[in-house]
């Protein structure tokens, strides 16, 4: 059974047909065409799906789409700016070598920045913390976790 | 040549800016009008003889374009030893083998088709492990060879011998011997994009794989054979490389569902794309090559080594890829890590029931350099020395030459022991230790260290170790740049464009680095052996040079100047200020003088006969290919480096903690230095990974841990408190002074960190991974009192 929804999606007001089954990932992907999003596992456990719904960062693919009707979601495509103007924590990503292969790397700015957003001046643990569900086979997380403090301190 | 300092920066990769905000395309992303969307069934059963297979259900689902299996198409025969077939006929050897595949309109209807296949299996008796395998009567898991001819037993007709020196004499000269066993299992690359294809055929039977490949001039020969096979022989193969979600090694071969993609495009008349779910990774992607290594070593009364003797035992799995080919790098360790006169080095690969195994970073190194390192602390403990000064005693020299021929020209492997020394504090924790500081009831802590031998100039494991490169400049002074390397995200592209602008003196704004597709680049053997750098940066100076040299022929006759004159900095060419010696021969009037690059260019297309320029290059470094005895000069240059790590085990849990980790390497030069510290940062965390947590568990060989949940990586919560110290040798057989560097910092990761485990508790763990169970288990069998 298809369901009608309307939420906000990187910042404008949009509506989508959507089944019980659907998860966020399939709809965001599918229906959107937010390649950003990706699917590294499909169950929950690499973060590579990272968007962030009213505030926190989840998982799209295992988060039925329906559950979005009137929250505001946020995709790794909603933080530059249509000129290419990057988000600091984008420009951070990129001048502090946190990007290698670059699968996990939206679900990790999405995260950085759902944990900013609260908490603007985060220690080391508590970036940590925030990106520990966001695997990264290529980078040993060292220079993401730089690239958020890095982030954190031109915002602040 | 031109000094305008690019190589040295740290400049951020030049694909960032599409990563971070979620433009690049991966495969996953790609998608071909009319594209059909393929699934594959895998065996229920590890070895079984295929009794009957019922498709006809999955045929008539709505939806469903084609279904295939074994007996449905021509005999290609793929891998290392042809022993694999992109589906099986009549026989299963593991859970991983592909017996049928659908086409559909969409992955779920291909899904719900592959659930309607009816497979009837005859079960056979079953061996998962290599001894197992080689026991009398054990069954045979391939009846023949790829010729036809009957196998007598499960070991490949793969054998690895090497012998250097006199190990006997060695032995005899001994005063003190170590020996030990050492096992390493079976690891994935968890390469955060899965792996897919999509393969297209247009209607003159021309085939385009739009691949994840590392290798694609050798996937375009294997694709080849292939559409032989299929009676295509007419047909031209085009490899697209997207944007790669990980390599690591994953992708140095061709897999059977490259092949099936090929089968069901053809089958249909439509591009079918394959993409894997994060299950079929584990079970589907080939593994590191799990191994059982018996090492013996002995030194003299002064502490110098005298021989040093490995036995190994390779479980193969069911079909042979690259994996047990990785002797042909153990043997590095293992002939060539510290000056060893005597060696004597024997692998056997053997078929089990079990997955199959191919390249993963370091391709063999770390788990041999697991069994020589371990057992190198081993033999410094009899001998009565420190660890550290040990290594430092044998440490490998510049221009040596060691058993197996490698000619080391420089070596900072000494450098990188002394700056682990510093770093780490070693002697600070050692006297620490002497007085019982280091340990609490809870709590004990170790320092530990391990060294690094690993080809730094690519590899002659092929043919060719070339690389092809064609510079192009147009009327804007842009430098487009024709690679065949491939970028899997360590940056290739981006310490390109550095060391292409210095080479040739343009702006590096103006570089531009055109790769990942065959019909358009020049032949390259592979994103493979840390090589990439090496070998397009020797590129880049050639076929730099030759560009320049056109350039300047153009601006001579334009600015009435010798072409010897003139220079080029940031595209502006410019008269030299004469040296004193020939002053004469520029007048005092030209010196000095410029015109920008592009209107020199300009100039020389619109002239009358006009002409653009366009150089290219193919550069194939002076490698050896090994000789019949496995020796030869394999690389024109060697990487060294040493890891040192203080660890915390907690007595209680098992659980081991990295409280300081100094990672030193001998890169030649560090071309950019962020970049380079991300390659050290990474595979310190992969390093520490297969160490400590990771392992594919196989239960009668089927993956019981195929997701992220049961199958270990290390998270931003596992700190690895990496510090790199950079040692510059400036190694002249590399551009500007550069070696090899991608896969060095995964090789000596395990063998410090069980050496700072066995210095902490006094407890010495052979197998990997070193998981809490196993330290406390091993802590139990040792202290059964505690």
């Amino acid at each position: 059974m298809r369901q009608v929804i309307e939420f906000e999606l990187n910042g404008q007001e949009v509506s989508a047909a959507v089944t019980g089954g659907q998860t966020l990932l399939d709809l965001l992907r599918d229906e959107f065409e937010l390649y950003g999003v990706k699917e590294g596992c499909g169950a929950g456990e690499c973060g590579a799906c990272t968007v962030i719904v009213d505030g926190l960062a989840l998982t799209a693919c295992i988060f039925p789409a329906r559950e979005v009707e009137g929250a505001s979601v946020t995709t790794i495509e909603g933080l530059a700016s249509a000129q290419g103007e990057l988000h600091p924590i984008q420009e951070s990503f990129v001048n502090q070598g946190a990007v290698q292969c670059g699968f996990c790397t939206p679900g990790n700015v999405l995260s950085a920045k759902a944990l900013l957003d609260e908490n603007p001046s985060p220690s080391e643990e508590e970036i940590r913390v925030a990106i520990a569900g966001n695997l990264c086979r290529c980078t040993g997380y060292t220079q993401i976790v730089e690239a958020i403090q890095d982030a954190a301190g031109r915002k602040s | 040549m031109s000094h305008q300092g690019y190589v040295g920066r740290r400049l951020p990769k030049a694909d960032a800016k599409d990563k971070v905000t979620g433009r690049a395309a991966y495969i996953n992303d790609v998608a071909r009008p009319g594209m059909l969307h393929a699934k594959i069934l895998y065996s229920a059963q590890p070895h079984a003889l295929i009794k009957r297979i019922d498709t006809s259900k999955a045929r008539r689902l709505p939806g469903v374009r084609a279904v295939i299996t074994g007996e449905d198409i021509p005999d290609i025969p793929l891998g290392f030893k042809q022993d694999n077939r992109p589906l099986k006929k009549g026989k299963v050897r593991s859970t991983r083998d592909e017996i049928a595949a659908v086409a559909a309109i969409d992955p779920e209807v291909a899904a719900e088709a592959i659930d309607l296949i009816e497979v009837e299996y005859e079960p056979l008796p079953t061996v998962f492990s290599p001894e197992e395998a080689l026991a009398d009567g054990a069954p045979l898991i391939h009846e023949s060879d790829a010729r036809g001819k009957p196998n007598k037993s499960n070991k490949l007709k793969l054998p690895w011998r090497l012998n250097c020196g006199d190990v006997e004499l060695g032995r005899a000269q001994s005063k003190y011997i170590a020996q030990g066993t050492y096992r390493t299992t079976w690891v994935s690359h968890c390469c955060l994009g899965t792996s897919g294809v999509i393969a297209e055929f247009d209607l003159k039977r021309n085939l385009t794989m739009y691949s994840v490949t590392q290798i694609p001039f050798l996937a375009q020969n294997d694709y080849l054979g292939a559409l032989r096979a299929m009676g295509l022989s007419d047909s031209a193969v085009r490899v697209k490389c997207q944007t790669i979600g990980g390599g690591f090694g994953s992708k140095l071969d061709t897999h059977c569902y490259e092949f099936i993609a090929i089968l069901l495009a053809n089958a249909t008349g439509k591009p079918v794309k394959i993409q894997f779910t994060r299950e079929e990774e584990f079970l589907a992607q080939a593994t590191r090559q799990p191994t059982v290594m018996e090492i013996s070593q002995g030194c003299d009364h002064q502490g110098k080594l005298t021989f040093r003797e490995v036995h190994m035992l390779l479980d193969n799995g069911a079909y042979t890829s690259w994996g047990a080919t990785t002797p042909s790098v153990m043997m590095v360790p293992i002939s060539s890590l510290y000056q060893v006169p005597n060696v004597h080095f024997v692998a056997e690969s053997v078929y089990t029931n079990n997955l199959y195994a191919q390249a993963m970073r370091g391709y063999g190194n770390p788990q041999a350099t697991f069994a020589v390192e371990s057992n190198i602390d081993q033999l410094a403990e009899e001998a009565g020395f420190d660890p550290l000064e040990f290594r430092l005693l044998n440490a490998n020299q510049s221009n040596t030459l060691t058993p197996q021929e490698f000619k080391i020209t420089t070596c900072g492997a000494s450098d990188c022991l002394e700056e682990v020394k510093k770093g780490l504090g070693w002697q600070a924790h050692k006297k620490a230790k002497a007085q019982g500081k280091n340990k609490s009831a809870e709590k004990a802590c170790g320092v530990g260290v391990a060294s690094l031998i690993h080809v730094g100039g690519g590899a002659r494991v092929y043919r060719s170790d070339g690389t092809g490169m064609i510079m192009k400049l147009d009327d804007f002074g842009k430098l487009k740049v024709f690679t065949g390397a491939v970028e899997i995200g360590q940056g290739i592209e981006t310490v390109l464009s550095q060391m292409v602008a210095d080479s040739v003196g343009v702006r590096i704004e103006d570089v531009d680095i055109v790769a990942h597709d065959t019909d358009i680049c020049p032949w390259d053997v592979g994103t493979h052996a840390s090589r990439q750098a090496f070998v397009t940066g020797n590129a880049a100076c050639h076929c730099g040079r030759a560009l320049r040299s056109k350039v300047f022929e153009l601006a001579a006759a334009q600015m009435e100047v010798e072409p010897e004159d003139l220079d080029m900095r940031e595209s502006v060419i410019f008269v030299r200020e004469a040296p004193e010696a020939d002053g004469e021969r520029v007048p005092l009037a030209q010196r000095g003088d410029s015109l920008p690059l592009a209107k020199v260019l300009r100039k020389a297309h619109f002239a009358k006969q006009g002409e653009m320029v366009v150089a290219e290059t193919f550069y194939d470094p002076p490698n050896e290919m090994l000789d019949k005895e496995f020796k030869g000069n394999l690389s024109c240059s060697w990487a060294f480096g040493a890891t040192g790590v203080e660890v915390e085990v907690d007595l209680k849990t098992g659980h081991v903690t990295i409280l300081k980790y100094l990672a030193a390497h001998d890169v030649g030069k560090a071309l950019n230095p962020m970049l380079l510290e991300g390659q050290i940062y990474g595979a310190a965390v992969m390093g520490t990974g297969f160490a400590l947590s990771e392992e594919v568990k196989l239960n009668q060989g089927r993956v019981v841990n195929g997701n992220f949940l049961d199958y270990k990586l290390l998270t931003a919560l596992d700190k690895v408190p990496v510090t790199p110290a950079i040692v510059e040798t400036l190694d002249s057989a590399g551009p500007f002074g550069a070696k090899g560097v991608g896969e060095s910092g995964c090789v000596p990761v395990a063998p410090a960190i069980a050496n700072a485990i066995y210095d902490a508790i006094g407890v010495r763990l052979s197998d990997l991974p070193m998981t809490p169970e196993a330290v406390l288990a091993a802590l139990k069998e040792r202290f059964p009192d505690a």
